[in-house]
């Protein structure tokens, strides 16, 4: 090959190395640019009057009083939004049956969970706006409300949206082999458990945030945007308040995180954008943390029965799940609620050969905040039940529970191979991790401290999980169904007159080094210092057509764009270098900014000569030479719907059994990632993630009352976790890249948040063992902990 | 989020500040550190009309002793007592418990006298205070008072602090040759309030007297339980039956749940806590 993966070996390759971010020192001085720091001439501010309750019919809505006060200049209900903004579905054709009523950004006759916005104030200060929110008097009469996702399709349960006849919003099943003849075996094992996920939801340090504003003039709408798909943003700003998509400008600057939450279609923004069109005057909204709370949407929140089928050699006979999750009342727009419960059916049980396996999974409507994608979406599901159950299996045949997993991962020559639902692997190492990760942790060590420790009655657990992550998906995930969501990446690397390269990309930052990454490659395949390149990100005025970054695809899929517009570009140069020094090309190349001979490394004319040759004095060129110095390409996955990541991941936990509480003592995490582009921000991704996950299996959940009263809604009673509680979260790597592209990059953003549960809670029942007591429910609380131990 | 809008004074002095808390035509609130009110306000839980603040009062900022006492201005902040020699020295029962109140960050500024008057029930300095034999000495225009610490804590959030009046002063017996003390919470998350807590005081003679243990974060306020005192003093040595029997006392306290912890979790809690406090006390 002419060269591509001696990008990653040459002198100015920064590619796999850990460069420190460009952006940090701004962003550390406080330099930061956030929606909430934007100030416009004549802006105003917009807040919510909400539905105190889950599920009630809104009667007379009297804004007299409030549209009086001083510094409040409009009121909106849903009526005075009708006919500005039109309704949305949240649903996609290829999740066949799934169903979801049509949606306004207020609630129009009846609020269908607690914080639907159902008036929105518009004044001066948003102090102003929250005085008026409180003179706003609405009739609700208060209906009976289905907030437990088990009794939604009960007969008697009451049908939260009229058109339908039950509460039901989408089943499937995945049918694949004979699993009733395996389990009915009898010379396997089987293993049942029901586990519950509770509902959590993440928390960004940034809260939602817009700033729209609105020229008549042109017809053009300007959206000041946290978040992390600007061009899915323009199509439905521009589809749903009747704007030409090339007239709504996106632009998001820094993003205080995002996690999937920012990424949806939320009807306080929407109405935000409404009324800056309306009033011909920007509007912000900032969600407060208690907004936050009761609109971000909320993920997991799923039972799922799992049985296991196992033989005396710990070969995997049968596995069998049925899943159920609410969602609260809508499917959220335009991504789906039905995703995570798709994705279980996908990936539980996906690292193992299993040739018989049926997962049902249901999902229903509910007086609760919706549920849509958030980190990992559907993965700390279904690995904590695959490997919840297997290691279960494992103790009652008394196989250790790294043997098993050696029996039934897929070998690692085994690809291409297809999972028992379907899914395209190609490229894994599952056992090359596990062992890893067994030297990494000392696995031996552990077991003997284990052992002399509960001698002491200290009891410690080690837990662990093999995965796959989904990454770089392809228009299968969304756009085939519809939505307007791109699944191809765009760059453009233009070279300015002083010789440095500006790289502008559809994939967004949002915290996570996005930009850091962009620049290594482009500076690493184009050939000048990193501190040269200037990056552009979020906006849809100035960079190609994209997805953005989530679903862990921003390296993946957006980096190989750079990589080929770096490379095209890189091109472009040498063509003109070529005629200027009258040379051969492909004799040249460009190191830290100079055209430099190929064979002896001579300099030939720096990047600012060529660029001021080019630029100025194009006179001095050959009549017929016209340089392009700018290239873009675009990059999509054609071969599979998925390019699937591995990892293997353990937690060592200790249990004080007089109090349930549960202490991290280590973690360790072995990922495949294919090629890491940098090592720190990809191990600081692994670890956020699992200290996510970790969040997840021990501490966060949205509380609800039986009537659909979020109960913690503060950062003082919703629980994330803090650096006290954290363990030492170990990583190591193992790189077999991806074949689908140049890059060879595979996604690493979610893999910690997916699989830390399962380790986590497989390490708990490993501590509990011993006093016979188990555990299958997140988070797990100290006192979910006593009752499991019978104490309370 | 933003709070409603609210009238603001600071005196300068204290005589000033019980002029302005006498106007009974307003709803007044003092402002004094602030990690409570202000995010109560902003969530409009609270809705003062006059809000006074005492953060310009040092007069009301100090930490002292007398022969007898440490006397500590309701305007101390945690983080000075944190420093505090004076406090590591004579009253090792509040060094031992700083550490666990929230974060440092609301130590800088919370004060002793603020979480005093909000009388929080999973607070920790209600029932350090009163574990201690603490006095709360309040001040209104028509004077002094002094209140017991067991007499002080009413209910939630009630005290018995009556209107126009602030808390001046905290008055805390030196520990003396032969007493000990002992402290254990849990939280979710260390700076979090507890599920449960308890703080223990006594004289290690022969036999144990003048124990004191009361605990926070299980009930509507913090509770002394003299019945379980009763089982430790007296006592020559802590034995197993002697701890047991002091136990079934805690089983009769009034529990109530939250969110964390549901009764039955809570009286097994309160039984966990106590036993290390009283482990680390005899340590």
């Amino acid at each position: 090959m002419s060269g591509p993966l001696t990008l990653f070996d040459k002198p100015n390759s920064y590619i796999g190395k850990s460069v420190p971010r460009p952006d940090a020192r701004r962003l550390v001085e406080g330099r930061g640019k956030y929606v909430d720091d934007l100030q416009l001439p004549r802006m105003l501010h917009a807040a919510f009057v909400r539905s105190p309750h889950a599920h009630a019919e809104i009667g007379n809505i009297d804004t007299a009083e409030a549209t009086t006060l001083p510094g409040v200049i409009a009121v909106f209900t849903a009526d005075d939004l009708a006919d500005h903004v039109s309704p949305y579905v949240g649903v996609l054709t290829h999740l066949q049956g799934l169903r979801s009523p049509p949606q306004s950004p207020l609630a129009a006759d009846r609020a269908r969970w607690q914080g639907e916005p159902v008036v929105m104030i518009v004044a001066q200060s948003r102090a102003i706006a929250e005085d008026a929110c409180e003179l706003v008097d609405i009739d609700f009469e208060p209906l009976e409300t289905v907030c437990d996702a088990g009794t939604a399709l009960q007969d008697d349960a009451p049908v939260i949206h009229g058109e339908f006849d039950s509460n039901l919003a989408w089943q499937r099943t995945v049918d694949a082999g004979h699993v009733d003849d395996a389990f009915a075996r009898n010379d396997v094992t089987v293993i049942e458990r029901e586990f519950i996920f509770g509902r959590h939801t993440g928390v960004t340090l940034e809260p939602r945030a817009s700033v729209v504003e609105y020229d008549p003039s042109e017809a053009v709408l300007t959206y000041h945007y946290s978040g992390q798909a600007p061009h899915m943003m323009q199509a439905i700003l521009a589809k749903h308040l009747g704007l030409l998509e090339e007239n709504v400008h996106i632009v998001a600057r820094d993003v205080g995180g995002s996690f999937g939450i920012k990424i949806h279609t939320y009807g306080d923004d929407v109405a935000t954008a409404a009324a800056a069109k309306i009033l011909a005057r920007p509007v912000k909204f900032i969600a407060d943390r208690t907004e936050s709370f009761v609109s971000d949407i909320h993920a997991r929140d799923h039972t799922v029965r799992g049985r296991l089928a196992v033989d005396a050699e710990g070969k995997i006979a049968a596995l069998e799940i049925d899943n159920l999750t609410g969602i609260g009342p809508y499917s959220m727009y335009p991504r789906t609620s039905a995703i995570e419960c798709n994705q279980i059916l996908n990936l539980t049980g996906a690292p193992y050969a299993i040739e018989n396996y049926r997962a049902r999974g249901t999902v229903v409507f509910q007086n609760k905040n919706m549920m849509c994608q958030y980190r990992a979406v559907g993965h700390p599901v279904a690995m904590a039940v695959a490997d919840g159950l297997l290691e279960e299996a494992a103790h009652e045949i008394g196989m250790d529970v790294v043997d098993i997993r050696r029996r039934n991962l897929f070998a690692d020559n085994a690809y291409p191979i297809n999972s028992a639902a379907g899914m395209k692997f190609d490229d894994l190492s599952h056992q090359k991790a596990l062992e890893k990760l067994v030297r990494f942790m000392d696995y031996e060590a552990l077991r003997e401290d284990q052992a002399a420790a509960q001698k002491q009655n200290i009891y410690r657990g080690i837990g662990l999980v093999s995965m796959v992550e989904v990454t770089n998906p392809s228009p299968m995930f969304y756009g085939i169904g519809g939505a307007p969501i791109s699944a191809q990446d765009g760059a453009s690397v233009r070279l300015d007159a002083a010789g440095a390269p500006h790289v502008s990309a559809s994939i967004t930052e949002q915290g996570q080094g996005t930009n850091t990454i962009i620049a290594q490659i482009a500076a690493g395949v184009f050939g000048v210092d990193i501190d040269r390149v200037k990056v552009t990100t979020g906006d849809t005025a100035t960079t190609p057509y994209g997805g953005g970054t989530w679903a862990s695809r921003g390296a993946g899929i957006g980096g190989e764009a750079v990589l080929q517009a770096s490379h095209a570009l890189k091109q472009q140069v040498l063509d003109v270098a070529g005629v200027i020094l009258q040379a051969r090309s492909d004799q040249l190349d460009i190191v830290d900014g100079q055209v430099v001979d190929i064979e002896i490394g001579t300099q030939r004319i720096s990047l600012a000569d060529l660029g001021k040759i080019v630029y100025y004095r194009g006179n001095e060129l050959p009549a017929d030479v016209t340089p392009e110095l700018i290239a873009t390409r675009h990059y999509r996955v054609t071969d599979f719907p998925f390019v699937f990541t591995n990892g293997a991941m353990a937690a060592h936990v200790e249990i004080d059994v007089e109090t349930g509480f549960v202490t991290v003592l280590n973690f360790w995490a072995v990922e495949d990632c294919g090629r890491v582009i940098n090592p720190k921000l990809v191990d600081e991704q692994i670890r956020g993630g699992v200290v996510q996950g970790i969040g997840g299996a021990l501490y966060e959940e949205c509380i609800y009352s039986p009537d659909g009263q979020l109960q913690n809604a503060s950062m003082a009673d919703y629980l994330v976790p803090m650096a006290a509680e954290m363990p030492d979260i170990h990583i190591a790597h193992i790189e077999t890249p991806t074949k689908t592209s140049v890059l060879g990059a595979k996604g690493a953003g979610e893999a910690g948040t997916g699989g830390a549960p399962a380790a986590v809670m497989n390490a708990v029942n490993d501590a509990l063992r011993p006093l016979n007591a188990s555990i299958h429910q997140m988070p797990m609380t100290p006192q979910r902990i006593l009752k499991a131990l019978g104490k309370v | 989020m933003k709070a409603a809008e609210f009238d603001y004074l600071r005196p300068s002095n204290l005589g000033a500040a019980l002029d302005l808390l006498a106007n009974e035509s307003a709803d007044v609130q003092i402002l004094a550190g602030g990690q409570s009110l202000m995010p109560m306000m902003n969530f409009r839980l609270a809705q003062p009309e006059l809000l006074v603040d005492l953060n310009g009062l040092e007069e009301l900022q100090f930490i002292r002793q007398t022969d007898s006492h440490i006397q500590i201005g309701s305007m101390t902040r945690y983080c000075e007592l944190e420093t505090s020699s004076l406090i590591q020295q004579h009253v090792p029962l509040l060094s031992i418990a700083l550490p666990h109140i929230a974060h440092s960050a609301i130590r800088n500024r919370g004060t002793i006298g603020g979480s005093t008057a909000l009388a929080d029930p999973a607070a920790e300095m209600p029932a350090l205070l009163i574990a201690l034999n603490a006095t709360i000495v309040t001040r209104s225009r028509e004077g002094q008072r002094s209140t017991e610490a067991s007499k002080f804590f009413l209910g939630l959030y009630e005290t018995a602090l009556d209107s126009g009046e602030l808390i001046e002063s905290i008055s805390i017996p030196k520990s003396t040759t032969g007493s000990a003390c002992g402290f254990y919470e849990l939280a979710r998350r260390h700076g979090d309030y507890a599920m449960a807590g308890v703080a223990v005081t006594a004289q290690r003679t022969d036999p144990i007297n003048d124990a004191r243990v009361v605990f926070f974060a299980i009930s509507d306020r913090a509770i002394r339980a003299e019945t379980v005192e009763n089982h430790l003093n007296g006592l020559s040595e802590l034995t197993e039956e002697g701890l047991e029997n002091a136990r079934k006392e805690i089983d009769k306290l009034d529990f109530h749940g939250d969110l964390n912890a549901e009764v039955s979790t809570k009286r097994h809690l309160a039984k966990v806590v106590f036993k290390r406090a009283i482990e680390e006390m005899m340590r």
